[in-house]
């Protein structure tokens, strides 16, 4: 569940925060409307509280996965929660892409799809890479809440199981469970984004 | 070949328009190297960012082998950006790709295929001497050694035209050496033009061939390196050339005293004793010294002469092809 939207908001998010920052005043096109209205949907879309995400989607829901119900269903209403999410994040890193490095680039006569390419996603890799992992532990919280709405998983236990049944072992075992793999998401994230990381950085 | 026309950039500044150039008119021959050099403000990163066609100036002309390239856009715009090699001010590497892989971004841009790339780009980590660095990433190597990788980056396309913003600023003079160089290099084995924008002299006269000084945006002196620093009036002189200390007492001990400026070898050598013993006056070096300009010996010393036929000597000194300016002397020009 947490996994399969993850992907899906990374394949979305990451365009539409391009997108955003190709645009943004100071940005390789820079498109003051088209950028205003595109930051005014993703935070629009950002202010939603995602338990109304999951109700408002539920027919969408149904038309895509065919149940409105189940960990399958939630990922409809998870993934298009985190694809504004994802876009500010990516727009943000992107942004801190050195411009001396974009603007050498852009004397190459390099088009702007390479240049977004090969220099904006390219030099920043390892912030993005981050970036998921921040996107994937937040929608896992996310995913307790779709638990709630019969999304299935370890939320909908605590809650059914544990909160409900007055089940304390229950509710705080999966509390640690919850804990553990968000701990292990972080790790693993950490641990990539180190791994193609090609710059120096200060070890004191 | 790369021609400025009447180039003019101004800027809305806090306190109204800014005017960075005023009408610019450069002219570099193909296969020679240019130094622009001014103080800060005068507009020198203005016009490196109008020539690298980072910056659209309000109007004039670049032409690179005569075609226009100020009014292009698009497509157009971005094959004439291939025919400007650009060293950009400050870092401007790829910190996650390796030396090759920075080096191999301009022929990625222009479609060279694979193995082609990879040949070149051996090529051109060889002109700089950084063959052994090519698997290394920006943060490993030094702040010459990018420095050398981003010339060799700008000149991976081909260019006609490199052009140079500030290569040597963050450099120490020892890599300064190595980076102008790689720079010399490029105009001699590849015949490459070369614009240098630069604050420092010694760029000027390490490498160059031609100056242009740059003051509130206009052109104040251009020409030939070794054709200004023989006009005693010129600021190119009077930065380049060693500088003669005042000494008003040893002035006055002689019957002339003048300026002389000798550039190359048979002049710097031989021309000051033939004189002296050719007209039978005593010379005497007040001041000044030797330098070099590139490959030329170019000296500027203050002489004092004694003798009946002082004057005949400094003529003939002038007519052999030295630059002579009389200072004024004797009790008058003491007292004054």
């Amino acid at each position: 569940m947490v996994g399969v939207s993850t992907l899906v908001a990374t394949v979305l998010g990451i365009p539409v925060g391009v997108l955003l920052q190709l645009t943004a005043p100071g940005g390789l096109r820079p498109r003051p409307w088209p950028h205003k209205l595109l930051g005014f949907v993703v935070d629009l879309g950002r202010a939603m509280p995602f338990l109304i995400l999951l109700v408002v989607l539920t027919s969408i829901t149904r038309t895509v996965i065919g149940v409105s119900i189940g960990p399958t269903a939630a990922i409809v209403p998870l993934s298009v929660g985190a694809v504004p999410f994802v876009a500010r994040l990516v727009q943000n890193v992107l942004s801190e892409v050195h411009v001396a490095a974009v603007e050498a680039a852009v004397t190459t006569g390099a088009s702007t799809l390479r240049i977004v390419r090969s220099v904006l996603l390219g030099e920043s890799l390892p912030a993005l890479i981050n970036a998921i992992g921040v996107t994937a532990i937040a929608l896992l919280g996310y995913s307790a809440m779709a638990g709630v709405l019969g999304g299935g998983g370890l939320g909908d236990l605590a809650v059914r199981l544990g909160y409900q049944r007055f089940d304390d072992r229950v509710l705080w075992s999966t509390v640690a469970v919850l804990a553990v793999v968000a701990t292990v998401i972080q790790f693993v994230f950490n641990r990539a984004a180190r791994g193609v990381d090609r710059r120096r950085h200060a070890s004191v | 070949m790369i021609t400025v026309e009447n180039l003019t950039k101004s800027f809305v500044g806090a306190s109204g328009p800014v005017n960075a150039l005023n009408g610019v008119d450069l002219n570099v021959q193909a296969g020679t190297v240019l130094g622009v050099v001014g103080p800060s403000g005068a507009g020198k990163s203005t016009l490196a960012r109008c020539v690298a066609l980072l910056e659209r100036p309000d109007s004039g002309a670049i032409r690179v082998d005569g075609t226009d390239l100020v009014s292009l856009g698009g497509t157009a715009l971005r094959a004439a950006r291939r025919q400007i090699g650009v060293v950009p001010q400050g870092d401007s590497l790829l910190r996650q790709r390796t030396a090759a892989g920075n080096v191999a971004l301009p022929l990625e841009a222009a479609g060279v295929a694979g193995p082609q790339r990879r040949t070149r780009v051996a090529e051109l980590l060889d002109l700089v001497g950084l063959t052994d660095k090519a698997d290394s990433y920006p943060d490993q190597l030094s702040g010459g050694q990018r420095q050398r990788i981003a010339v060799a980056r700008a000149l991976a396309a081909s260019p006609s035209v490199l052009l140079a913003d500030e290569p040597t600023s963050a450099l120490d003079p020892e890599t300064t050496g190595s980076v102008l160089t790689v720079l010399d290099r490029a105009r001699a084995e590849l015949g490459v033009t070369v614009l240098v924008v630069t604050h420092d002299m010694g760029v000027v006269r390490r490498i160059c061939d031609d100056i242009a000084v740059l003051e509130q945006g206009r052109v104040v002196e251009h020409g030939k390196v070794l054709d200004l620093v023989a006009d005693a009036g010129s600021r190119t002189a009077a930065s380049l050339l060693p500088a003669v200390d005042q000494n008003p007492a040893a002035d006055s001990a002689h019957d002339r005293v003048a300026d002389v400026v000798l550039v190359g070898f048979a002049a710097v050598g031989a021309l000051l004793p033939e004189a002296a013993s050719r007209f039978g006056v005593e010379l005497n070096l007040l001041g000044g010294g030797l330098t070099r300009l590139a490959e030329t010996p170019v000296a500027r010393f203050r002489v004092g002469l004694r003798g009946d036929r002082a004057d005949s000597a400094l003529e003939w000194i002038s007519d052999a092809g030295a630059a002579v300016q009389r200072t004024p002397k004797g009790p008058q020009g003491v007292a004054a």
